[in-house]
């Protein structure tokens, strides 16, 4: 059946280096994500304890379960730290090398952007300018056909959604040019 | 056989063109989604999940779940063509399942898979039609200390048998928990952990979490790796499909036992993963030429394939009959119960009859239409991924936005939504896993009513946990699992004594 197989190929011309120095190593963000959690822990912990953690006639008052779940999480965190400690010096693996980082940036940034464009523009026109901007300038693909595809996508989601299924998206000025 | 005619009604509240319409949509969504990389089951499911907050529970249900099967479907297809599991639970598939494709066998094995997967959800379907009304009936006369010590069963069984660090699985846990915690207080009305924030007055949402913990850092992990990728294009024949069908009694043995390692880890809170790897290391166990496997053999793709399936369809069990999720996809489609308004547990089979069995009804239909879709369809569906990954990475972020705006209309949930995809990124990354925090999540404020429920009936004595023969077994043994690596080195200490040993 050899005659009905066609080869796929997608190649990525963008892709990390194999030898891209790493940027930090996983022990480092171990340690930093044990301290976190385990401020987090404090923090939760406290506010839980003020709104009391005691033990009454009637069984645990709102605070208690959350508290004792402060002091685990605190005690894991603390454990992961040590251990993170200890296996530091043995072994640092690479998090991320430069090369991922910069891929991951160029997928994180203009997340962020869009979110922020969400909160002013609304939904639609923010997911118009994420798509046609991400082909266009990530992609490397032709500027029509990003706008096209972004316009197709960006129009599809505003039927299924604000008029086939009554979900309603956040708005800008742009919608209520048209009166939605 | 009241199960029988359950079901019977459940196909005559699916048999319209409205549901079946939305089942095909459902299933060709969930291939979709399954065949992209940096998506999967779940991710397709909490992000699609807004689209059927205005439909009515039953049809809803049987969109996601369809979804679901698509999704379980599709990730077949990357292993196979392109060595690229879909889903973790597919890894194992690669491993003859690719060696197969570039013998040029890539229909046989598609085949196979595709079979395997009909067979393992089918037993799994059948088990839950007969097992789920018993379970759940039995459930019945839980009171709140039982459900308690269910809950508790999980949470530990989850700690003492993950493969996990046991200090990363606690802290994954305790966090999940913390945050279904967080906001007005269900028992006393007080207000928990809001630090006077109006945004955290609703409480940190479990399917805002679940879409960026899955659909967005995902997308982030998706990122870092090399996206070239070569494969093979392959049409499925009738004539092929034929052939693999009339040699599958042949594979039975096979068959039947992955299916039986599917469901027992499925109920359990194993997961499909580990089943397909158990169903695959078994079948070449007992194989009489073990090193064939790996170099193309049709049963190193059933077995695997049957187990994942089975696992994936069983986990469904005791989300409908305790309201306990056994996987990920499991927990998403929980919530999406309690958005409907409907309130899982035993009480669905009494209350929403329609729902369970419509629900149950569209496991057996949606398996045979799927399988039929599949078949037909793997060439379009293989050409996805032709599609550049810059093109499908911005439309994936912008449906996760939807998705966490729609379920509460809050632009909070959108910056949440971002802030858990950079916390699943990071934990993945460091080996911190995230199903225990789902799970946690999902169930936190339902445990932790439970557990104060009890102390209010039982005037804050904790006996009550071991006050009659039933309670008192599931908590004993939530804890012998919880310390269970702990009881396992110290057996194993025992048994060698004499000899050397290692802590």
């Amino acid at each position: 059946m050899s005659q009905t197989d066609l080869e796929i190929v997608v190649d990525d011309p963008t892709a990390p280096e194999d030898d891209s120095p790493s940027v930090i190593s996983s022990g480092t963000i171990e340690i930093f994500v044990c301290l976190l959690l385990l401020a987090l822990a404090a923090t939760l912990g406290y506010d839980n304890w003020r709104s009391g953690a005691a033990w009454d006639s009637t069984g645990p008052e709102p605070g208690y379960f959350p508290f004792y779940l402060s002091v685990i999480l605190g005690g894991g965190s603390l454990y992961g730290l040590i251990a993170a400690f200890v296996a530091h010096r043995a072994a640092s693996e690479s998090f991320v090398t430069r090369a991922q980082a910069r891929r991951v940036m160029a997928v994180f940034v203009p997340t962020l952007l869009f979110c922020l464009v969400v909160q002013f523009l609304g939904l639609y026109v923010a997911s118009f300018l994420l798509i046609a901007s991400f082909m266009r300038l990530l992609g490397k693909i032709a500027l029509w056909k990003s706008l096209l595809t972004a316009f197709l996508f960006t129009a599809i989601m505003f039927v299924t959604f604000d008029i086939a299924f009554d979900v309603i998206m956040p708005k800008g000025p742009l919608e209520a040019a048209f009166g939605y | 056989m009241e199960a029988f005619g359950l079901l019977l009604h459940g196909f005559a509240v699916l048999l319209t063109w409205k549901t079946l319409v939305l089942m095909m949509v459902g299933l060709v969504l969930g291939i979709f989604v399954g065949v992209l990389p940096g998506l999967g089951g779940p991710n397709g499911v909490a992000i699609l999940l807004p689209l059927t907050f205005t439909m009515d529970p039953t049809s809803a249900i049987v969109m996601l779940s369809c979804i679901y099967w698509g999704a379980l479907f599709g990730g077949a297809i990357t292993s196979i063509l392109f060595n690229i599991p879909g889903e973790a639970w597919s890894v194992a598939t690669t491993f003859d399942g690719y060696p197969m494709a570039q013998q040029g066998r890539a229909a046989e094995a598609l085949t196979a898979a595709f079979t395997s997967s009909f067979i393992g959800s089918l037993v799994a379907v059948l088990l839950i039609t007969f097992l789920a009304p018993m379970i759940s009936s039995f459930a019945l006369k839980f009171g709140p200390p039982e459900f308690f010590a269910v809950y508790l069963l999980t949470f530990c069984s989850f700690v003492g048998l993950g493969r996990e660090a046991k200090h990363k699985t606690i802290i994954s846990m305790s966090l999940g928990l913390l945050l279904a915690g967080v906001g007005m207080d269900t028992v006393s009305g007080q207000l928990r952990m809001t630090f006077g924030s109006a945004e955290l007055l609703r409480g940190i949402n479990f399917l805002v979490a679940v879409i960026g913990l899955f659909g967005i850092s995902e997308i982030l992990l998706t990122m870092e790796e090399r996206l070239a990728l070569r494969g093979h294009a392959a049409s499925i024949s009738l004539r092929v499909v034929l052939s693999v069908w009339k040699d599958l009694p042949k594979y039975w043995v096979t068959l039947l036992r992955s299916s039986f390692i599917g469901c027992w880890l499925g109920i359990t809170p194993g997961g499909a993963i580990a089943a397909s790897f158990m169903g695959y290391n078994l079948a070449k166990r007992f194989a009489k030429d073990p090193e064939s496997f790996g170099k193309g053999r049709i049963e190193g793709v059933f077995a695997p394939e049957t187990a994942a399936h089975a696992s994936g369809t069983s986990a469904l069990l005791p989300m409908l009959a305790l309201g306990i999720p056994g996987s990920g996809t499991a927990a998403i489609l929980l919530g999406g119960l309690m958005v409907w308004g409907l309130n899982p547990g035993p009480l669905l089979f009494v209350e929403h009859k329609d729902f369970v069995w419509g629900l149950i009804a569209s496991m057996y239909l949606g398996n045979v239409v799927g399988l039929v879709l599949v078949l037909t369809t793997v060439p379009i569906f293989a050409s996805i991924l032709r599609v550049p990954f810059a093109a499908v990475a911005p439309m994936i972020v912008v449906s996760c936005a939807i998705g966490a705006y729609a379920i509460q209309n809050a632009m909070f949930d959108i910056w949440l939504m971002l802030g858990f995809g950079v916390v699943g990124y990071v934990f993945k990354k460091i080996g911190i896993p995230l199903a225990p925090f789902t799970l946690a999540l999902v169930l936190g404020n339902r445990a932790e009513d439970a557990f104060r429920l009890s102390m209010i009936g039982a005037g804050g004595d904790l006996k009550v946990f071991w006050s009659n023969g039933l309670v008192g077994s599931i908590t004993t043994l939530a804890i012998v699992l919880l310390f269970w690596p702990v009881i396992d080195r110290v057996l194993a200490g025992l048994k060698g004594a004499r000899c050397r040993q290692t802590a």
